[in-house]
This record gives C-alpha cells, structure tokens and sequence, in this order.
C-alpha cells in the first residue's frame, strides 16, 4: 500500500466518529467577522495606511503624479545610489530625473548580480490601509520576488486612491492566488534578541513608499 | 518523532532544574510578559475578534472533518500548478524522501526557512547522516543551531538566550559553519543581526536547494503560504532552483478566501503586530506569466502524517490540529513562563505541547506521559487561542487516558491502552502533579475560566457538528476572573498562599 492510500484510509477511520455531513462550504462557515473595521472616508483610509506604514518604520512620502520622477531621482540620490533594478513594465517616466544606471530585471541575473544592485523601484498590486501592508503580484511593473528583497534599498509607488482597500479580505479579492505573491510591512525585522526590534536582517534595510496621487491638489510631505 | 529530545528527563525533573536557572527565567518573563502586553493591543483593535476567532476555529474544524477530499483536492491543484506532492506516514519517510530530493539535484547544502514540521521529524540531523548539511536561516534559529542547541519557544526559539551569549556563540563557533563573525564584535542587537546578515548571505546567494514548511495550504488553488518577519524566509523560497515543503496534513484551508481570517488572526497572537514584516504565497511553479521564472524550477511538497491522523482519531484530542502555531498559549502560561521551553521535551513546548506532543507520540514514554500534567488547568491559553482550541478539556483527557487507560489510536491501529498504576508513567504523572500542586503561585487547579467571549461560541454544534462536540461539558465560572488574579497577584509571582 503506498503512503498516500494508507494516510487518506487513517483519516477515514479516525473521521468514522463524525458522520456523514454534505453542507457546501460557503455555509458550512459562518463569516458574521467584519470587512473593514470603522468607518474612514477615502481620504482617511489612505491616511491611515500611510500612518500604520510609517508605525512599522517604512518612510512614507506623498507626491502628484507630476511630481513622482523628481520625488524618485531625488530619494535615490539621497541614497547614493549609482545603479537601480527595473522591472520590466515599470513606467518609464517614473525614472526620468535620476542618473543612476538602469538594471533591467531578467530572469538569467544571478543572485550575486542582484547583491551588487544598490536600489530597486517597483509599483504595487494593491495596499492595505489597517494593516499598512503593501502586495506585489510579480507583475510587469512589480517584477520578480527576488528583486525586492536582495537590494537593500526599495521605492514601491503606490497609485492612491485606486490601489488602496482598507483591510485584509478587500485585499484577497483582488489578488490572483495563482500570480506568486509578497506581502511586505515595514522592512525586514528581527525581535530575536532579546526581543529589541532590529530592521534588515535579510531583506532591504529601506523600505520607502511612495503614495502619488493624481489628483493636482495633494499635498507634498517630503 | 524526532531523535532530537530522545532522552529528555520528565517534565517534572526538567521544569525543576529550569526553575532554579535564574537567566532563563529571566529571559522568558521578560520575553512572555512583552509579548503578552502587545498582543492584548493588537486584538483591541479588531472589535470582531470573538468573531474571526469562531470563524478560524469553525473552518478548520469542517477542514479536519473532511481532511481526506480536501488532501486530494490540493494534491490535485499542487500537481497542476507544476508541483510534485509526496505522502510521508511518518518521520522517517518523511526525511528518506526529503535527502532523496536533495541528491537528486546533487547537492550537498541546503538553507532552511524556521519549520516546526522539519524540526519535528529531525531532518537535520537525518540529512546530516546522508553527507548533507542543513543551514537554518532564522536569526533565533541561527542562535540555536551554532549553539547546538534546541529551541525553547515557537516563535523565537533562542528566547533563553541573552545578547552576551549570542555574541559569544557567534564568535567561536561562525567561522565552523562559514563566513566568521566580523572582528570586534559586540553584543549590541545591531551588530548581532548584521553579523548574521553577512553570513547568511553567502549562503543565500549560492544555495541551489531550500526547505520550508508551510502556515497554511490552500486546498482550492493548491497556493502555500509562508508567513515570517525577517526575508530570511523569501530568500529561501525564491533563490533556490529547487524548493522542498514540508507540512502537516492538519495545514490546509479550502478556499483562497480562508486568509481572510487567519491573515487577521495571525500575526495579532503571534508577534503581536498588525501584520508581519513578509508574507510569501506560491503556487505550484511559476514559469507562466509575464515574469517567467519568478522562484524555483521545482517544488516538492510532502505531506507528513507522523500520528496527526492518530490524533485526528481522538474525540476530544483532536481539537489541537487546530492549531495555526501562534504561540500566544506559551506567553500566558505560568508553567511554560517557569519551566521554560526545554522542559517539556519536544518542538512544541508549552500548553500547545502539552496536548500535542503526547497525542503524536503516545504517552509510553515518562516525557509524554507526564506533559498533561505540565499545566495548572488555569485556562489561560484557551483565552488567547485565536482557533478556540479548549487546552484545559484535552489536557483533563489526556490525564485521565494515562492514569485509566483506554483506546486508543497508534500508527492507524485502534489499541487499548493499559492504565498506568504502577508503572513509570504513572509515578512521572504523579510527581508532575505534586510538583505543579506544591507551588501555589503557579496553579489554580481544576478552575475553568469564562472568557469574555465565551458566550459567543457555542459550546455544543448545532447539526451533523454535534458528533464533534458531543463529548464537552460546560465549563463551570469561576469566583474570580483569571485576569484579575492575575493582575492581583503579578502572574502568580506574589501570591504565596495567603493572597494579598
Ligand atoms: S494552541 Fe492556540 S494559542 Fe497555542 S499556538 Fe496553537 S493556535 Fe496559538
């Protein structure tokens, strides 16, 4: 008998308590948990992601579409960055007032080659406000996994407020379980010793979001 | 199970020899208390806690009632998606077919992302045997493995350890396992995370193969999902060419919208923050797409049985395959905050161990019979349990199936097993019951505790859930509420008899 018949006949056996139960799924379950928690306007909810982001330590800036190119040349000049990955559908204008050279991601780069890179700018899947969480789903303007975790520098831009839902089940929806998926809040974190939180043991030590609205009237925090 | 606790004192002995160690109790009252503080913040602020919790609890109670179809539905959505599924009964096979894997590609290293399944059924050490070296990446994990070590807690495992000791494992023994510690190192977080950083990288950068385990599996689109804080986790799940899970068969949600509730309930009882730092979710390969060759070429999933369907079997124990490892029960218990994480002689420690462990092993060892014991029924941890699991009622059961016998299930087989009186077991039980019931502060014994949303959570299920239920009684309200003693008596640390 092979493994797979011998464990699926023990859970029969163990299961012969129970009886039979044919009750579909969806009301097997009862969901009577929230979709969101509060009430927020469209405004408020795409503060309080910027609020819980900067709770877990990544820096939030806020900027106009129009502003978006000069926001990003700026912050990776801040940084000294000298070379930045781009994922392949990555607008390009968004990159259109920096010098630092151009790292097309491709599947044949090496770990190491992505080690050297200095900076990584990628947009976002959808952005989660109560747990100030943002969602890459490998798209052309996200890239692949590796690339936002091997740099130690990382600029996600945000679209507010099309990319925004206030909580996790909003999120879910809108995700495609079949696209690989990362889930980042806040920059990599360790509470190993001693419990004092320490950021970047892994992935980048920066993680800095970029919320560009398209609205002429946003206020820029800098 | 794993080789790794094979001659492990009883709880009793272990605990009392934990107790009279004045860093580690130090260090787990520190660590448990902080925890315990944010967490209690961080379910304040989801006002339908009581509701997500039922819902957790109900979803993967209707998952372990129909565990079989939904094994084989996700077996079938794993297998379309481009990934291979693998059956392991137990321990053994479970490493035979993981060190198989690892030859097949040829290689001779592997990095590993913290897993309690591998820990379980002591991979390491079985590939080790095999010429294959197994690198844990977790910072705590790290720790724990220079030290040659064991894990004392479920979510941070070297939590018995202070930044001195680190520094010190790290400078004498990095330089075995690779790049060395940098020169000069001091004992300040900082430094430590960044020396780990640096030696971890190099292998990260070079590693053909990794090892994971899984929180949840989703029975509906065949998607894993990891769930951790540090990329540690990432770097192992997207680096590699090859990509071996190893996970419980109890892992599985039925459908993608499942997260919605264990995403929320998660991290808030573990960590106690919003949420993690990275999530990871996979599905099968991911050669379509418009990103080809996003993550490994091959992924491998083996289901572990290893006495979760033995478990299963058991009217009352089966509860604990609820179980997400949040580890929230740890960090309120007052014998694990005493004992510590080593006493009770397994990878899942405190009141989650308690049942568990004893349940997937058998009680015939003193270790595994003495664990129901290793509680003072405080009913703390049914409280925190974001999947409700009663760890008061299954340890009660577990008491009663030591002393008095009864039936059984081992390795598929309905057994009887013989009471106790007169032999080992017996007598470690006894003595971890006068160990316990000698020091006041630690126990309330037999009381049951109302929790605030007790109410909520209907003790019997209405319907074909009855027969899962059937066997409860209602828990009698205490005089007083556990939090207030517990805030009376600073945890049971000033209460010596007479209270105040
Ligand atoms: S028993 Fe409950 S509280 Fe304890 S680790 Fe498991 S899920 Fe968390």
């Amino acid at each position: 008998m092979s493994s797979r018949e011998r464990i699926l006949g023990r859970v029969q056996r163990a299961l012969a308590d129970v009886g039979q139960d044919d009750t579909p799924y969806e009301q097997a379950v009862p969901r009577e948990y929230l979709r969101e928690h509060g009430e927020r306007s469209v405004e408020q909810t795409v503060d309080l992601l910027a609020e819980n982001l900067a709770d877990y330590r990544a820096i939030v800036h806020r900027c106009t579409e129009g502003e978006l190119a000069a926001l990003i040349g700026r912050l990776l000049a801040e940084r000294g960055s000298k070379t930045v990955l781009v994922p392949t559908g990555l607008d390009e204008e968004w990159l259109g007032a920096t010098d630092a050279e151009r790292v097309p991601d491709r599947g044949e780069s090496t770990p190491h080659e992505l080690d050297r890179v200095d900076s990584v700018v990628t947009a976002c899947a959808v952005a989660i406000a109560e747990t100030g969480t943002i969602v890459l789903d490998g798209g052309p303007d996200q890239g692949r996994r590796r690339i936002t975790l091997v740099p130690d520098h990382h600029i996600c831009v945000v679209r507010v407020p099309d990319q925004v839902v206030s909580a996790v089940p909003q999120a879910l929806e809108r995700l495609d379980p079949a696209r690989p998926l990362t889930w980042i809040s806040g920059p990599s974190a360790t509470s190993d010793i001693e419990l004092d939180r320490v950021e970047g043991v892994h992935g980048p030590r920066s993680l800095e979001v970029v919320l560009v609205s398209g609205r002429p009237d946003a206020e820029v925090t800098p | 199970m794993s080789g790794t606790f094979v001659g492990m004192p009883a709880f009793p002995k272990a605990a009392h020899d934990a107790v009279h160690n004045e860093t580690l109790r130090g260090n787990l009252r520190h660590a448990t208390h902080t925890i315990r503080a944010k967490r209690a913040n961080a379910v304040a602020e989801l006002s339908d806690w009581a509701e997500l919790r039922e819902a957790g609890k109900r979803i993967k109670d209707h998952t372990l009632r129909h565990l079989d179809r939904y094994l084989v539905q996700l077996e079938e959505a794993v297998t379309a998606a481009g990934g291979t599924v693998h059956w392991a009964a137990d321990a053994d096979e479970a490493n035979r077919i993981v060190a198989d894997l690892v030859k097949a590609t040829g290689e001779s290293e592997v990095v590993k992302v913290k897993s309690m399944a591998t820990q379980e059924i002591g991979l390491n050490e079985a590939l080790e045997a095999e010429g294959i070296r197994a690198y844990e990446t977790d910072l705590a994990e790290l720790i724990v493995q220079l030290g040659k070590d064991r894990p004392s807690h479920i979510l941070v495992p070297a939590i018995h350890r202070n930044r001195g000791e680190i520094r010190d494992i790290f400078r004498k023994e990095m330089s075995e396992w690779g790049r060395p510690a940098p020169e000069g190192l001091t004992d300040t977080p900082t430094e430590l995370a960044e020396a780990a950083r640096l030696h971890l990288r190099e292998k990260f950068l070079r590693a053909k193969v990794g090892i994971s385990g899984a929180n949840f599996m989703i029975a509906e689109t065949g998607t894993l999902v990891v769930v951790e804080s540090e990329g540690n986790g990432r770097m192992c799940l997207t680096l590699p060419e090859t990509l071996i899970s190893v996970v419980g068969i109890e892992k599985i949600l039925p459908t993608w919208r499942d997260l919605e509730v264990f995403l929320q309930t998660l991290p808030r009882s573990s960590t106690a923050e919003r949420m993690n730092p990275y999530t990871s979710m996979w599905t099968g390969t991911s050669d379509g797409g418009a990103e080809a060759g996003d993550g490994p070429r091959h992924f491998h999933l083996v289901l572990l049985d290893n006495g979760r369907t033995d478990t299963l079997a058991d009217e009352v124990g089966r509860q604990a395959l609820r179980c997400i490892r949040c580890s929230a029960c740890l960090n309120v218990c007052p014998v694990y905050e005493r004992a510590g994480g080593h006493a009770y002689g397994s990878v899942y420690p405190g009141p989650i161990g308690a049942i568990l462990s004893p349940q997937l092993r058998g009680t015939a060892s003193d270790i595994d019979a003495s664990l129901p014991y290793a509680s003072s029924l405080c009913g703390a941890c049914y409280e925190v349990c974001p999947v409700a699991i009663d760890i008061p009622e299954v340890l009660v059961h577990l008491r009663e199936r030591v002393v008095e016998g009864g039936p059984v299930t081992r390795e598929g087989n309905k057994v009887v097993l013989q009471p106790a009186k007169g032999h080992a077991a017996e007598r470690a039980a006894m003595r971890a019951a006068r160990w316990a019931f000698t020091r006041p502060g630690v126990l309330r014994s037999g009381q049951r505790l109302a929790s605030r949303t007790r109410r909520l959570h209907p003790r019997t299920l209405p319907g074909p859930g009855q027969a899962w239920s059937g066997s409860r009684d209602l828990p009698a309200v205490p005089a007083e509420p556990f939090r207030d003693w517990w805030q009376r008596t600073n945890g049971g640390n000033t209460e010596k008899g007479t209270s105040k």
